[in-house]
């Protein structure tokens, strides 16, 4: 039993309060594997291991039920504006 | 949501504090550095392997106790989980983000000539 890329969205939404969010379901449609790219004003000072840990941390009870997580991208509004 | 148990009894955590201080490169995965078991444990293996760096894998698969005291100990949820100079670094994405920018080979540098 997978998790809905909309339960994972709901999920970041809430704790991260993003700016950008993409979240693409690789497993083909069963709910177990993520690719995330999220941009939030929460991951300013700090570096890469800690913003993973408050993606993480944000799908805690997901986690339970994803086979495979990726977390492409994880920036700050400054840093992602000069992507664009 | 809360836990209703700890994996991560006083004992283990204190052999956990031995094992990564073992070797300066620990590497937690699903198989071993010579039959990988998982696409993400196998990208590290060959990172690790391409910077030409001594490592020591602890293959989870074989340790559902050691899987489940690990993610507590690490606060991380996923393998693989790299070690280095006894401090967690961080999963695959992390891992291969910092191989991209020099920084895993520069920690590493430091941490086999300390």
């Amino acid at each position: 039993m997978g998790v809905a890329k909309e339960d994972v969205e709901s999920a970041l939404t809430s704790a991260l309060k993003p700016s950008h969010l993409e979240v693409i379901d690789t497993s083909g449609g069963c709910g177990a594997r993520f690719e995330i790219e999220i941009v939030s004003e929460q991951f300013e000072g700090k570096r890469l291991l800690e913003r993973h840990r408050l993606v993480n941390g944000a799908l805690a009870e997901q986690m339970n039920h994803i086979h495979a997580l990726s977390i492409k991208k994880a920036l700050t509004p400054s840093q992602w504006n000069p992507q664009q | 949501s809360f836990r209703c148990f700890s994996a991560l009894s006083p004992e283990m955590r204190s052999t956990l504090d031995k094992v990564v201080k073992s070797h300066k490169v620990v590497l937690f995965m699903k198989g071993t550095k010579d039959f990988p078991q998982c696409g993400f444990s196998n990208t590290v293996v060959q990172l690790l392997n391409s910077l030409n760096v001594p490592f020591e894998t602890l293959n989870i698969l074989e340790n559902e106790i050691l899987r489940q005291g690990l993610k507590e100990y690490s606060n991380w949820p996923t393998f693989p989980q790299l070690y280095i100079d006894g401090e967690f670094f961080g999963g695959c994405d992390i891992t291969v983000e910092a191989y991209k920018n020099g920084q895993l080979q520069e920690l590493l540098e430091k941490a086999l000539c300390s």
